[in-house]
């Protein structure tokens, strides 16, 4: 009995604890670094006062941001002012479940993973318009349908996109899918290169998803001062602020994972040490597409509403349905090779 | 505590929530929570499917109902500006006819059990489970093969729903508001819009010196 319990609930909860904090920790740390590579794009500093090289600044704010006053508006929806963050930050969470870190490191190897991941992350937009809703105020509930409609116009074409990496994978397993892409060319094995107008299309949704510059119109400072959460004060903010970070970082890794070849090295696997697969390759790719979104941000000027949904319905969907057609004839004549090619 | 009572209380848990939330989508007065009440009903469907193993239809559900279907539905709700009290005035009008129309809906379930009843293994094995393959490769083979051509109609009918549902909403507005189009914007060139000059850079004009001012007397 008390085998069992430790074995269906202490170990789950340990490794959960496994990948949360250390979650927690790279949000805090990416937006650090994030204030930082803005400021370079701009010709400032960036935070440089609080800790070496300011790197205590993100635990500074979130002090800041425990130790304020949660603040309700009079008129607001009392429970669903305050579930909605918890609405947001759950699916952001739960979604890292089946994400696997290397061949073996996985919390859940799910055969419905990508499903599951769809799933998690369609849920997530609940917060953002209870938030909207619930705070009784104008400039939320505007921002609040903006990014209600943004997501769920960029989902369908996140969702075609996935489909053409299960038609070439053959599998919903996202080992699985890492596993098709090895092979003994390193780099030129991955799905990045057939399915390369798909992987664009997948990154510049998954930044629209998540409601980031340049498609941050749910949030438009100078439109709608801060969209859904403009009511929100203290920690309530925090946790918007945590989901949405993380959910950045988990599009960065669902990149790597789907287009990049997960935990696979890039080089062949004649070239020894570094043609090793490994953890740090993800960690390394998932960097990488984390940056881009930061760059982004201090790149481009922010869409115009009615843009962001024009580039969605009538550019990126039609582009992926006929790549959809392109990745069955690319598994059905065997252009590409699955797996390591024997 | 074996596998097997552990998935029976989870059955029971998850049944429970359900039920007590779709009473909840017809008791709540406030429409925004009975909206939400129907999402967990949804949610703990998805959950029971899950635990009879049919995990591919449970996370269709999560996806389609949960993250699409019900957002639009909040949406139209929250848009809404009900009158409470005007809708709870009809109710002793309009019982009679609910009350047929739930017996009926009684009476046909009722009906539907005593068939399946009758043919005792009407519910054959898990023929994903007998195939030794996943639920969702299972299915996925199942649709496109078997099924292909009541799949393939399905899907037709349902674009032909799309491309009606936006032939009637699509329509030019040319005199209501002014309209821009945005493939014209798309495709306008900006040297038509921005000139950009190139000039030489020169030396600011010296401010005019100050004459010193000639002390007051």
């Amino acid at each position: 009995m008390v085998d069992q319990l430790i074995n269906h609930l202490v170990w789950p909860i340990v490794y959960i604890l496994c990948i949360t904090i250390p979650l927690i920790l790279a949000v805090a740390m990416f937006v650090y670094w994030e204030r930082k590579v803005i400021g370079w794009m701009h010709v400032r500093m960036g935070p440089n006062k609080i800790g070496p090289l300011g790197l205590l600044q993100a635990f500074a704010d979130v002090v800041k941001l425990l130790i304020k006053e949660v603040i309700l508006p009079t008129t607001a929806n009392r429970f669903l002012y305050y579930l909605a963050p918890m609405l947001t930050l759950v699916p952001a969470l739960a979604a890292w479940a089946v994400i696997p870190f290397s061949g073996k490191m996985v919390l859940s190897n799910a055969n419905a993973g990508v499903l599951y991941l769809l799933a998690m992350t369609s849920m997530g937009v609940y917060g953002i318009i209870l938030a909207g809703w619930a705070s009784n105020s104008r400039y939320a509930l505007l921002g609040a349908m903006r990014s209600a409609a943004q997501v769920i116009s960029y989902e369908l074409a996140m969702g075609l996109c996935l489909v053409c990496v299960l038609v070439l994978a053959g599998s919903l397993n996202l080992t699985d899918i890492v596993n098709a892409q090895a092979g003994h060319k390193g780099l030129l094995d991955w799905f990045w290169l057939p399915l390369l107008p798909v992987f664009v299309i997948y990154f510049i949704s998954g930044v629209a998803e998540t409601n980031r510059a340049p498609f941050d119109v749910a949030e438009g400072e100078s439109e709608i001062v801060a969209g859904f959460h403009v009511e929100y004060s203290g920690s309530a903010f925090a946790i918007f602020f945590l989901a949405e970070y993380a959910n950045m970082i988990l599009v960065s890794f669902l990149s790597a994972i789907l287009f990049m070849g997960g935990w696979l090295s890039p080089f062949p696997s004649s070239w020894g040490f570094i043609g090793h697969a490994g953890f740090p390759w993800l960690l390394i790719k998932a960097f990488l597409f984390s940056f881009l979104f930061l760059w982004f941000r201090a790149s481009f000027p922010r869409y115009r509403y009615d843009q962001i949904m024009r580039l969605g319905w009538k550019v990126f969907i039609p582009i992926a349905i006929v790549w959809v057609l392109v990745a069955g004839c690319l598994k059905y004549f065997g252009w590409v090779t699955i797996g390591t090619g024997v | 505590m074996n596998p097997q009572l552990l998935q029976l209380i989870c059955f029971y848990l998850f049944g429970f929530i359900a039920v007590v939330a779709a009473l909840a989508v017809i008791t709540l007065k406030n429409t925004v929570h009975a909206v939400l009440s129907l999402v967990l009903t949804f949610f703990s469907a998805a959950c029971l499917w899950m635990l009879a193993d049919a995990e591919f239809l449970a996370l269709a559900l999560i996806v389609v109902y949960v993250g699409a279907v019900m957002v639009l539905f909040l949406f139209v709700v929250m848009m809404l500006d009900i009158d409470q009290e005007k809708m709870r005035e009809g109710f002793v009008k309009f019982l009679p006819v609910g009350l047929i129309v739930a017996a009926a809906m009684l009476v046909e379930m009722l009906g539907l059990i005593g068939v399946k009843a009758m043919h005792a293994q009407v519910m054959g094995a898990d023929p994903a489970a007998m195939a030794g393959v996943s639920n969702t490769a299972w299915l996925g083979q199942a649709l496109y093969t078997k099924y292909l051509l009541p799949f393939e109609v399905a899907a037709l009918i349902l674009t032909v729903g799309v491309v009606a549902a936006v032939a009637l909403t699509l329509r030019q507005r040319v005199d209501a508001t002014r309209h821009e189009s945005a493939s014209e914007q798309v495709r306008v060139n900006p040297r038509d819009r921005v000139r950009l000059v190139k000039m030489d850079a020169v030396r600011p004009a010296q401010p005019m010196p100050v004459p010193p001012q000639e002390p007051s007397s």
